[in-house]
């Protein structure tokens, strides 16, 4: 019995010695900095900085490597906590969210032929380059909504996927996921878009979709610095985009949406209270 | 007798009784011909002719591009009045030259007969790639790549695929029982090419006039005739090389690393026109069948000939189409539409109505394993599919996801309907991605 505890107790203080040794001998000095940064940053290790996640960001900006203002989901909040921290002067990027530049579920646009394969729009997209007639819709399938860490991405019953204005913080990971390239980051500010990514022109897009841009020049000519048309599709000029809601109502397929007056048909989202944050404007 | 065969693998309904009877029957050529740039496994051939320009037959259109490619030919003599991109059979618009027949069908004259005996093997090589020579079973791989082995791998057998395994399909059926002696003409140069002896026609039990038939032709020639067990896919590479031989080709490897090359009977047959006749490969047998065509034929047809134009000639539809098919329905490709043209690779078209088609809404995985059991290539397809659902490349390729041939029978036997083979098709497409980026 003693001989028992005599031995495992000293085994215990031989090895809590030998811990204590290699604790102070081997010590890695953190950078205070580095932790204090990564306390305030969100933690969702979405890699929208270009880093793998948050700490390796939190080091990069402790290092002085990185940039304080390249964390979108942090927000202008983040950027003015980390340069306090660093003691630097910083200025936060202008706040960017993804916008869907569609509206073409499937009670509004065609489809070339029956998918039944694997839910997954990059699967799909391998096949006949999608089940869509047009090039370049939302497929529906929702390979966003599962790249989304912020859960900020909903699929309409339609078939459509719409992007919470409050919940996205512009990490970007839906952006890259999207085989058609339909998610674009956009000023947070600017509310009003043209939701559609058809280049194809007018005659095309009707015999497949209700409500795509057909490259008509009806917006550009009633308010001529906020639009500009390209290979038939027209694009909010997001410098300008205060003026652009005026062109709404004369768009003949009503594929220009402005945000503040309501999402696209189907989406269970709240009209957004808009402007959502002012700050930017000031 | 226990006929040969592999392990795993399914019998479905081989439904081939409507066509099976049937000669082969020359397709008169269409209105215009639309011959993609794109009809083989590798780089795509480089067009070369203008609109405007006057073609004959067996002229070069577009030329190969790198070693893995091969030459497109004109399939008619006639105008060539288009060079843009048309519906291809992968779904999207793809470069192709239109043509536009002037009834003629005049040969190149430039093409010129040659005797296989005075042709050594490289130059026979020459003439099978210049003849733009693919795999006829579906596949098209280019046949002067499989011919030319690299230098330490040695061949010692042929074998010959006259197994048409995938149901509808009895364009090979009717070559065998009809054009005997080109196909044994081919096996013998190739024989030549590949400096072996043994050469072995696989073909399943379905087919005892053929079998038969080859017996009695092969005789003279040396060239064994191997029943095998009606089994699908018997008639793919590495199941019919373990079946009649017994070797498994290792994993990522090819028929090559077990001393065989396989050639479909068909690419036999056209290997023997390319050297005896000089002729490319500007036509092929397909079988036209399914129950949405009033007349199931197998129709030899010039390869450009829209779709359209093969249903004209087997008495047009019966109902409204469905599912359009090229190839077989286990490994087949699936149209958008009949304007699409047949290319070297269609070895058959199918033609199915809502009524023939069994569609449910795919459900969750039971795990009956009847997917494991039936995967002639011994993986875990479910596995390997909800890996790909979750992205888990690594995870999929730890599970030998690049191994699969993709023949369809875990997605056949499925009782969800999950979607196995695309899945699967998925992670390759991922692991193959994440290969090119290291």
């Amino acid at each position: 019995m003693l001989a028992a505890v005599l031995s495992i107790g000293g085994i215990g203080l031989v090895a809590a010695a030998a811990l204590g040794v290699a604790a102070k001998k081997f010590a890695v000095e953190v950078d205070p900095r580095e932790l204090a940064i990564l306390e305030v940053l969100p933690g969702a290790n979405c890699g929208a900085c270009g880093q793998p996640g948050c700490s390796g960001y939190a080091k990069g900006v402790a290092d002085g490597t990185l940039a304080p203002n390249l964390c979108p989901p942090g927000g202008a909040d983040v950027v003015e906590k980390i340069a306090r921290i660093m003691g630097i002067e910083a200025v936060s990027a202008e706040p960017q969210i993804a916008v869907v530049l569609c509206q073409g579920d499937n009670s509004k646009a065609t489809q070339k032929y029956r998918y039944l394969g694997l839910s997954d729009c990059n699967a799909a997209q391998k096949i006949a380059d999608g089940p869509k007639t047009c090039p370049g819709g939302c497929l529906g399938l929702g390979s966003c909504q599962r790249a989304c860490p912020f859960g900020a991405i909903e699929m309409t019953p339609e078939g459509l996927a719409v992007i919470s204005r409050e919940k996205c913080t512009g990490c970007t990971k839906c952006v890259a996921v999207c085989p058609r390239q339909v998610i674009r980051m956009t000023p947070l500010a600017a509310t009003t878009h043209v939701l559609c990514n058809s280049h194809d022109k007018g005659p095309l897009i009707r015999k497949y979709c209700q409500i795509g841009c057909i490259g008509c020049h009806i917006c550009k000519k009633t308010v001529p610095d906020a639009y500009a048309v390209e290979d038939f599709l027209a694009r909010v000029d997001y410098a300008q985009h205060a003026q652009a809601a005026a062109a709404i109502e004369k768009c003949p397929t009503k594929c220009i949406r402005d945000f503040s007056s309501g999402y696209p048909q189907g989406s269970s989202f709240a009209s957004p209270t808009v402007p959502v944050k002012t700050e930017t404007a000031a | 007798m226990t006929l040969k065969t592999f392990t795993g693998g399914l019998h479905p309904p081989d439904s081939k009784q409507s066509s099976a009877h049937k000669p082969i029957e020359r397709c008169p050529l269409p209105a215009e011909l639309v011959i993609p740039a794109a009809q083989h496994i590798g780089a795509p051939a480089e067009i070369c002719v203008a609109v405007g320009d006057q073609v004959k037959k067996g002229q070069v259109i577009a030329q190969a591009k790198g070693f893995v490619s091969v030459p497109i030919h004109a399939s008619t003599s006639g105008e060539v009045i288009a060079v843009e991109p048309r519906l291809h059979p992968m779904g999207r618009a793809l470069p192709a030259v239109v043509i536009k027949p002037d009834g003629l069908d005049q040969w190149d004259e430039t093409l010129t007969a040659n005797d296989p005996g005075q042709l050594d093997a490289e130059e026979l090589k020459t003439l099978v790639r210049e003849a733009g020579i693919v795999g006829l079973g579906g596949a098209t791989f280019p046949a002067h790549v499989k011919l030319s082995p690299p230098e330490g791998k040695t061949i010692d057998t042929l074998i010959l695929n006259g197994v048409e395994c995938e149901p509808y399909l009895t364009a090979d059926h009717r070559l065998m029982l009809e054009q005997a002696e080109r196909i044994i003409d081919g096996i013998n140069i190739l024989r030549k090419i590949l400096g072996v002896k043994t050469a072995i026609i696989g073909i399943e039990a379905n087919k005892p006039d053929a079998i038969a038939h080859l017996e009695k032709e092969c005789a003279a020639h040396d060239i064994q005739v191997q029943p095998l067990k009606v089994q699908y896919p018997q008639g793919a590479e590495k199941q019919l090389i373990d079946a009649c031989l017994g070797r498994q080709v290792p994993s990522g490897g090819l028929p090559m690393d077990c001393g065989v090359v396989v050639q479909n009977v068909g690419t036999c047959a056209a290997i023997s026109d390319a050297v005896r006749l000089g002729r490319p490969l500007v036509e092929r047998i397909a079988t036209v069948t399914g129950p949405g065509i009033s007349e199931p034929k197998n129709l030899l047809i010039a390869i450009g000939t829209p779709l359209q134009h093969l249903v004209d000639q087997c008495g047009g539809l019966e109902g409204e189409p469905a599912k359009i098919i090229m190839g077989g329905p286990m490994m087949g490709q699936t149209q958008l539409s009949l304007e699409v043209p047949a290319i070297r690779g269609t070895s058959g078209l199918l033609i199915f109505r809502e009524q023939d088609l069994q569609i449910k809404p795919a459900g969750p995985c039971i795990r009956c394993g009847r997917c494991i059991s039936v995967c002639p290539i011994h993986l875990q397809p479910t596995t390997i599919a909800a890996y790909a659902r979750l992205e888990l490349i690594d995870e999929a390729e730890s599970y030998h996801a690049l191994d699969c041939i993709e023949c369809g029978c875990c997605t056949y036997i499925c009782p969800a309907t999950l979607p196995l083979v695309q899945s699967i098709r998925h992670a390759k497409g991922g692991i193959m991605a994440k290969r090119r980026k290291l």
